[in-house]
């Protein structure tokens, strides 16, 4: 294991980030660890989520972003349900999610695709258009054969239409992501 | 008059960040002052005695003091005056350290505010006029309130002095807590039998009055003078009578009350005696579960009772008592765990308290000292502790660490092993919390020795599983999530003020925080005072303890009222208020406002005027702020003192404002 130097590699502006990005308090945690003892999907977890909020206070920013839970948290919210210190550990979560996606770190690849895929779809048709947004997503993974069995099944009871779903005034939603876009672009 | 000024450095507490020596140049040529001068340390003996020789040589009147807070050293510069031959009261003091060079950095506008606070406190002085103080007899006896270790502690010290001692207890006999624990930690030894002959010595201490299964109902007067109503609850039994011979719980058919003692693990007989070693070893009837009151019918602890002691007919009574002094120990409680629904609190028999546990491990428990689960009287072969369990936990409005979970826990598990050789025990700790002596090695005992595994970690959740109960948690050393397939579980549960704390804390005016404990009058230096004079704390009433240091408080508690009493006679304060009678026109406002009751109606020639009594006056002043004629002023704070201060202050806002 190799040794971590707290006072060269602690960044500080991580630290400020994930605690204003997030609005809780890094440093009201105690590690009592009920976030992971309460955490139903740790068991695909790489780093544990306690320990991602102890290398969030140690301002390990690459440990954190590079982490591949972050991807694979399924955002129940139990941990910050079970938090003594009613630190919503999820929303730091998700802060992490957004500030690797916008730093360049996606570890878990199917996961982010899945995402884009979605929200594309979502922009483009007002709605999730499922062929549309399974033909997305295996196109950006080259996973061509996922879940594919479902498919037959699906089909027949018109659970994977070959039109979009009509939706009314879908430019309205295609608004809110290009406003997105004008007040957060990167 | 001639007034003397002078100005403390504190060191560089106040020069860093006043220029004390300029504050002392222009506190020169204020009207009245004929000395000023700065000193390095007012406090020390030097500066006192720079104070008391101004005071002769300059032949002052009344000295100002510009230093720290009141609080701090008040009474020390009231007394330096009062050795340089002036009264004690022809003393003000100005805090430009708490006030000023504490919360400020920028030194122009310190020295402006100290210069303020200085010519705020010369008008005041100048104004001032000597006060004395009163004598009064005080009554030297002393109500113990609680009879746990501390209570028990209190008054057997009191009693051995030589006090007159009133013990008033809430339930049917004295204990506490302590009664109720198997063993003691670090030394395993049997807790009430430590305890046992404590108890015993209260029943048979000539200088000890005990009241058990009573309560306070009202407390009024001062110290050295309180009059305390005691409201003794029916017990339905006439213990002169009784003689614990416990023929009558043989016989009860009413076997499902509550058993208060135990717990709540299990049920016992409606007339009852608490334990084997209960002091008094008197019984009582719950009259919420015996037959008698509920039907009607019934009585046969009537009729067993071979002294005829059985009284279904009891009433409440109303004892009065005259103290001089109170000492609280009223304890601690359990808060309520059953919000940790995750753990299945008060929902699943098999999660019990650890107070619970003490009573399965005790042989005089419901068991008879064997641990078995209360779902089904199996031996469990596999404990989990949960510690923290409302303690260091803001989510449920208990931020505190109660102090004492980790050792009762690791004593526990030791029991545990004895009692069960093949079982294995669990902890879940956030931190090892064991700083007393043999304290830590106790807790490394229960490791190495007893092979109780620890993990570090909170649990969770418990939920059952095929008779069993599935424990998970975390183990954040390992980094991993931990489960453990238990048959019993044991909440460390963390401590809170006793029930109706709060209530009696009002009673006796004095202060407690959210979580029901007593305010202690400083949390160093005066640890069993309060704020009210002759009202002492001792033990977990003023926070969770152990039984060492409970003890140690009662002991404490004690030596304050027997230094109390040494004297004869107390003196009363004399900032307290005073009616001018060409003024008072009667209408009694003054009274109604008093919280204190220390205001009575007098005639004077035939009109109706106001009297303050002044041994029960405590100098709040609501009275002074109430009169519509401005004829009750408050001595020391009259309206003229106080607005000589606020126009001296308001004359030089008006010369900034105007220059």
């Amino acid at each position: 294991m190799h040794v971590i130097n707290l006072s060269k590699t602690r960044d500080q502006d991580f630290i400020n980030r994930v605690e204003r990005e997030s609005g809780q308090n890094l440093s009201l945690c105690y590690q009592c660890g009920n976030c992971t003892a309460g955490c139903p999907v740790t068991f695909v977890y790489d780093i544990p989520v306690h320990q991602i909020m102890r290398l969030c206070q140690a301002g390990q920013k690459e440990a954190v972003l590079g982490c591949h839970s972050l991807w694979l948290c399924a955002s129940c919210q139990s941990c910050t349900t079970r938090c003594p210190n009613s630190i919503d550990v999820a929303h730091i979560m998700d802060t992490l999610r957004h500030m690797a996606r916008r730093d360049g770190y996606a570890t878990e690849y199917g996961v982010k695709s899945f995402t884009d895929s979605f929200l594309e779809s979502v922009e483009r048709h007002g709605r999730a258009f499922e062929l549309g947004l399974m033909m997305l997503y295996t196109m950006k993974t080259g996973k061509f054969w996922t879940d594919v069995d479902l498919a037959p099944a699906m089909l027949t009871k018109g659970k994977l239409g070959f039109k979009p779903h009509p939706v009314q005034n879908k430019e309205a939603i295609s608004k809110i992501f290009k406003r997105f876009r004008e007040e957060f672009a990167q | 008059m001639k007034i003397g000024v002078f100005i403390c450095h504190c060191g560089s507490n106040i020069a860093g960040t006043v220029d004390v020596a300029k504050v002392a140049e222009m506190a020169k040529s204020l009207p009245e002052v004929a000395f000023a001068s700065d000193t390095m340390y007012a406090c020390s003996e030097p500066g006192q005695e720079g104070i008391i020789n101004a005071i002769k040589e300059k032949g002052l009147d009344g000295a100002v003091v510009a230093s720290c807070t009141p609080r701090m050293h008040g009474p020390t510069f009231m007394r330096t005056v009062a050795r340089a031959g002036l009264n004690p009261y022809m003393f003000e003091m100005a805090n430009i350290r708490e006030h000023v060079s504490w919360i400020g950095k920028d030194k122009e506008a310190n020295t402006a505010k100290a210069l303020d606070l200085v010519r705020m406190a010369v008008a005041k002085l100048a104004r001032n006029k000597p006060l004395f103080a009163k004598s009064f007899a005080i009554n030297k006896r002393v109500l113990v309130l609680g009879g746990g270790v501390a209570g028990i502690q209190a008054a057997l010290d009191c009693a051995d002095g030589g006090l007159e001692v009133v013990l008033v207890e809430k339930t049917t006999t004295i204990g506490g807590k302590m009664a109720k624990l198997d063993k003691t930690f670090p030394t395993v030894d049997c807790s009430c039998c430590i305890l046992g002959p404590k108890m015993v010595d209260v029943a048979q201490h000539p200088n000890i009055t005990l009241y058990a299964s009573a309560e306070v109902d009202e407390i009024n007067g001062y110290v050295g003078n309180f009059q305390v109503k005691v409201r003794k609850k029916p017990t339905y039994v006439d213990w002169k009578l009784c003689t614990g011979c416990g023929a009558c719980l043989e016989k009860c058919p009413s076997k499902k009350s509550p058993d208060l003692f135990n717990e709540f693990v299990g049920t016992t007989t409606a007339i009852n005696i608490p334990f084997p070693q209960a002091i008094p070893k008197k019984a009582s009837i719950d009259a919420g579960s015996c037959i008698k009151f509920k039907t009607g019918k019934c009585g046969v602890c009537a009729k067993v009772c071979p002294v005829k002691a059985i009284n279904y007919e009891m009433e409440p009574e109303i004892v009065t008592e005259e103290v001089g002094a109170v000492i609280a120990a009223t304890g601690y409680d359990l808060m309520d765990w059953t919000v940790y629904e995750q753990y299945g609190g008060g929902r699943y028999k098999d999660v019990i308290t650890s107070l619970q546990y003490e009573r399965l491990l005790s042989a005089s428990g419901p068991t008879g000292g064997h641990i078995k689960r209360p779902s089904d009287g199996k031996e469990p072969k596999t404990v989990v502790f949960i510690q923290c369990v409302g303690s260091r936990d803001k989510s449920v409005g208990r931020p505190y660490c109660s102090g004492f979970c980790c050792m009762y826990t690791a004593k526990q598990a030791i029991l545990t092993k004895d009692h069960i050789p093949d079982s294995e025990s669990y902890v879940f700790y956030m931190d090892i919390r064991a700083p007393g002596k043999m304290y830590d090695e106790f807790t490394r005992r229960a490791m190495e020795e007893y092979g109780a595994k620890y993990v570090r970690g909170r649990v969770s959740m418990v939920y059952p599983s095929g008779g069993r109960y599935v424990v998970r948690g975390v183990d954040t050393l390992a980094g991993t999530q931990v489960e453990v397939e238990a048959d019993l579980v044991v909440l460390a549960v963390g401590a809170e003020g006793a029930a109706g704390a709060a209530h009696l804390a009002e009673k006796l005016r004095i202060s407690y925080d959210s979580y029901g404990f007593y305010m202690e009058s400083h949390p160093k230096l005066k640890p069993v005072e309060t704020n009210t004079a002759g009202v002492y704390v001792a033990g977990c009433v003023q926070g969770p303890k152990d039984i060492p240091t409970s003890v140690a408080q009662g002991s404490a508690a004690a030596a304050k009222v027997l230094a109390l009493f040494s004297k004869d006679q107390l003196q009363s304060d004399p900032q307290v208020s005073s009616v001018d009678l060409k003024r008072c026109v009667g209408c009694m406002k003054c009274a109604m406002t008093c919280p204190f009751g220390a205001i009575k109606e007098q005639e004077v020639r035939g009109e109706i005027k106001a009297q303050v009594i002044e041994t029960m006056c405590q100098g709040c002043g609501l009275c002074t702020a109430t009169c519509p004629q401005g004829a009750i002023q408050l001595q020391h704070f009259t309206d003229n003192q106080i607005l000589a201060e606020i126009n001296t202050l308001l004359e030089s806002e008006l010369e900034e404002t105007q220059g």
